[in-house]
């Protein structure tokens, strides 16, 4: 049996086990606290801003770099939004303009120096790190930018009223089990070998009701919280990009063999570029929904963001060494690291635990991640 | 009978259920050389991974014997400190340390906090005399190309105190001098009573070296014989498993007007005093097979990459395709004028290993199937028109993969090769440059590539192929090139053209 499984579906197989058992544990130790619909709605509120990071990061890291930059990025456009909304009262729609075009320019400009200056990504974002950071402090005098607007707060803290709410959900159920259907019929028509009907039918129906059951929860509470819709379009956007577009082919493929990629006429340095660029490009908008939440912007918001988001990343089975990794899994990683910290505060761990916890899974994660791929060669 | 210095009874190796080796035998004395031949992905590299002990005792099934004792490794260390050596196809030297690091690496000289410099430095200088490389011990391996690096490796090995060397496929990035090199190095060997096991595609060398030649085909042991009963068309029988008529088609081309001209080409790496393309000229004509032969070093890769946009120093050349003069400065530009090439080094420039054969091969023209949805540019791929195309080619060309989506990695050399030249031959190209086209690949799969090369000429697609393997320059091409340190040194038609008149022009000085 378990030579019909690959790697990367025993990887995805491993992660869902990994969640279950953190389910049933907090669970059962929170006295079922820790899957009531409130709960719920935090935790994956409280995923929103590592999910959202570790969309743009996964491209970044696939594509064998790495940045480092991404949470004083985050603090520094967090600022910036907190700025034009408290400050100069610009109306919300600007806000997010700025703030994302703002996220671009940053992201591009880090990708100009890896890619066009040849600077090591490590160099150049740890460089950003500081210096965005000190950016930041500068503009607002180390002082906490508040109080937002009520216009910003609808980012972070509002909830989708739920007539909405339910119509999404299904037509994306829908869409889903359409797309595995005419998707098995174009593979027929090439005279593909398709994988068992059966186990990608269950596995849409599995992701069906994971939806269905957290819409339900949801629903239970306030509705689904406006940020997770967001982060949620940005999956399916992200996934879109990686798996239909060039560009996200080309990222896997400089990831895979830079010198390769060069020689097949990709134009590698372009596309770097613009990889560190839609990375920026989620910074903001994982920075507008971190200055909506708080209701402010301070001066050391975001800090060691890019350390959450890496981990993301990688427990979600993202090679460091570029070309292997995907959306769904670095989103699945966020919500681990999540839910243990949700769960670890519930039970009133102490915050050091907390961290050693936290570093234990991580290495445990690429371990087995490890060990899989030498017994599956 | 003396005793056997190595015996292995019976090997069987498998791979999650598929059998690699499917009991192999083999038996050598000390100061004989035994050939291993076989077709890539036959076993051979399998069976030298078990006996040197890549594969640990226990992981397979059979018998080792090394000097009457069984042999239990658990890696290579046990085995190399028994005196066994293996020189793997892939060199495994650390390119930014100098040769007397690499060759001592692991095994230094001296104390734990001193190193013993100058003992290390007399031995690698008398090392690298030994294999005829002359450059300092304090040379760094990036510096060295490929061939070179070889030498390096044999140095090494060298080095340790051996009494059985294997050498998997040693020559196959070799120019002839350097392959007599290695020859004699070999015969000195056997003549100080060290065995060599020895696994190559160069059947004059197999026969010219070895006592005995055992050849493997699909993991099973097809048998082994003394090399006197034997001839190059025996073992290739035995290796397929039918006659191959012959090594060589050769087809009768149309040629046409000249396609490209190339003029004035000059290519140094920063830094160098030396150009490594001096002033080069020549002419390529319509449905033509250019042959370029000359030692490893003398510029005829470097002369390819000024063509195709992607040398890594300054350089210069005065570009005409069909009359127009043409600026190409980056591999896209190449391309997009029609020339495209399949690179000399297919694992670091070729492939992207864990990337599927059929992306592999659609990596080129990705552009082609972006389609707008709706007058929107979504940059998405049509994967229906993809697929069908990849498709297509993979059967053209006959690439043998399970599926399109195998990662390109676990596809056997040839088949790897036929997928990058598939690649080149989505962008429709007029020029198609192959450099060292068959390096590494079996003799089925060289054939089909013979082959598909003469069938693209047919179809007025110009052929630049650049060799080290003079068979293969005479055997196909119409005119062959001979270089000779950044130079062109001489032009050949193919008719009448010997192996010793292209040497003669790629070694000697002056004319």
């Amino acid at each position: 049996m378990f030579k019909a499984i690959k790697t990367s579906q025993l990887q995805l197989l491993a992660m869902i086990a990994a969640m279950l058992i953190i389910i049933v544990f907090f669970s059962v130790a929170t006295e079922g606290a820790f899957i009531s619909p409130r709960n719920i709605s935090n935790l994956i509120r409280q995923t929103a801003i590592v999910g959202v990071l570790a969309i743009g990061m996964v491209f970044v890291i696939i594509s064998a770099e790495i940045d480092l930059s991404v949470g004083s990025m985050m603090g520094l456009l967090g600022g910036v939004a907190a700025i034009l909304d408290v400050w100069l009262h610009l109306p919300i729609a600007l806000t997010i303009l700025i703030t994302v075009c703002a996220g671009l320019v940053l992201g591009l400009f880090n990708g100009w120096w890896i890619a066009y200056q040849r600077v090591p990504s490590f160099i150049v974002t740890l460089a950003g790190m500081l210096a965005f950071r000190g950016i930041l402090v500068g503009l607002t005098d180390g002082a906490t930018v508040a109080p937002t607007s009520s216009d910003l707060s609808i980012i972070g803290q509002s909830y989708i009223p739920s007539g909405w709410g339910i119509s999404v959900i299904g037509v994306l159920c829908l869409g889903l089990v359409a797309q595995v259907y005419s998707r098995r019929k174009a593979r027929v028509n090439h005279g593909l070998e398709n994988t068992k009907a059966k186990f990608e039918y269950t596995k849409a129906f599995i992701v069906v009701a994971v939806l269905l059951g957290l819409l339900v929860s949801l629903e239970n509470y306030r509705g689904i919280p406006t940020p997770i819709l967001v982060m949620g379009g940005l999956i399916l956007l992200a996934t879109y990009i990686a798996k239909r577009t060039a560009f996200g082919r080309r990222v896997y493929a400089i990831g895979g063999n830079i010198e390769a990629a060069r020689m097949s006429g990709v134009n590698v340095e372009w596309n770097k570029m613009w990889i560190f660029g839609f990375n920026g490009m989620m910074v903001a908008i994982a920075a507008l929904i971190l200055t909506s939440r708080l209701g402010a912007g301070s001066p050391s918001a975001g800090n060691m963001a890019e350390l959450d988001a890496i981990a993301a990343c990688v427990i979600g089975g993202t090679s460091l060494a570029g070309g292997i990794g995907t959306v769904f899994g670095a989103i699945m990683g966020a919500l681990i690291m999540a839910s243990l910290d949700n769960g670890m505060s519930m039970l009133d761990v102490p915050t050091f635990w907390q961290l050693i916890v936290k570093g234990s899974i991580l290495l445990l994660a690429v371990w087995l991640d490890v060990k899989t791929k030498k017994t599956n060669k | 009978m003396t005793q056997p210095l190595l015996e292995m009874r019976n090997i069987v190796k498998s791979f999650s259920g598929v059998r690699a080796l499917n009991g192999v035998s083999i038996k050598l004395t000390g100061g004989e050389v035994l050939s291993i031949c076989g077709e890539n992905g036959s076993g051979k590299s399998t069976l030298m991974k078990v006996l040197s002990g890549v594969w640990p005792f226990g992981s397979y099934e059979g018998d080792i014997f090394f000097e009457g004792q069984p042999v239990k490794a658990s890696g290579i260390r046990d085995t190399e400190a028994l005196g066994i050596v293996i020189i793997h196809q892939e060199l495994a030297l650390v390119k930014d340390m100098s040769i007397l690091e690499n060759i001592f690496l692991g095994n230094e000289l001296g104390g734990f906090t001193q190193l013993n410099d100058e003992e290390m430095y007399r031995t690698t200088r008398d090392l690298l005399k030994q294999v005829k490389l002359d450059v300092s011990p304090n040379t760094l391996i990036r510096e060295l190309g490929v061939g070179q690096q070889q030498l390096v490796e044999i140095a090494k090995a060298l080095n340790k105190n051996v009494k059985l060397l294997i050498l998997d496929e040693p020559t196959s990035s070799l120019t002839r001098n350097e392959i007599h090199i290695l020859l004699d190095i070999v015969q000195g060997l056997k003549a100080q009573g060290i065995a060599c096991i020895y696994i190559s595609h160069k059947l004059d060398e197999v026969l010219a070296l070895s006592n005995w030649v055992a050849v493997i085909r699909d993991g099973d042991h097809i048998g082994t014989k003394s090399a006197t009963e034997l001839t190059q068309n025996d073992i290739i029988g035995m290796m397929v498993g039918r006659e191959l008529e012959e090594l060589f088609p050769r087809e009768e081309h149309d040629i046409g007007d000249v396609v490209l001209q190339v003029t004035h080409a000059q290519a140094m790496q920063a830094g160098a005093s030396v150009p490594q393309v001096n002033d080069v000229s020549f002419t390529l004509r319509r449905g033509e097979i250019l042959g370029i032969a000359g030692l490893i070093g003398s510029g005829r890769t470097e002369l390819m990459q000024c063509i195709y946009g992607c040398y890594d120093g300054r350089y210069s050349a005065s570009i005409e395709m069909e009359g127009k003069p043409l600026k190409i400065r980056s591999q896209r530009e190449a391309l997009a004028s029609g020339i495209a090439m399949v690179p000399e080094d297919r694992k670091r420039h070729g492939i992207v290993p864990i990337m599927g054969v059929g992306k592999n091969i659609s990596l080129s023209v990705l552009r082609d199937y972006i389609t707008s949805f709706g007058g929107i540019n979504l940059g998405s791929i049509d994967e229906s028109r993809e697929s069908q195309e990849i498709i297509d080619y993979i059967s053209r060309l006959k690439v043998k993969t399970a599926s399109p989506e195998l990662p390109i990695k676990n596809l056997s050399g040839g088949n790897q090769q036929k997928a990058i030249i598939a690649k080149c031959l989505l962008t429709n190209p007029k020029i198609l440059i192959l450099d060292e086209p068959t390096r590494g690949i079996d003799v089925g799969a060289k054939y089909e590539i013979y082959k598909l090369m003469h069938a693209l000429v047919k179809e007025g697609v110009s052929i630049i192929m650049v060799s080290s393997e003079l068979p293969e320059v005479i055997g196909i091409s119409d005119r062959v090139l001979v270089m000779h340190e950044g130079s062109l040194k001489g032009e050949f038609d193919h008719q009448g053209l010997t192996q010793e008149m292209i040497m003669n022009c790629a070694i000697k000085e002056g004319v």
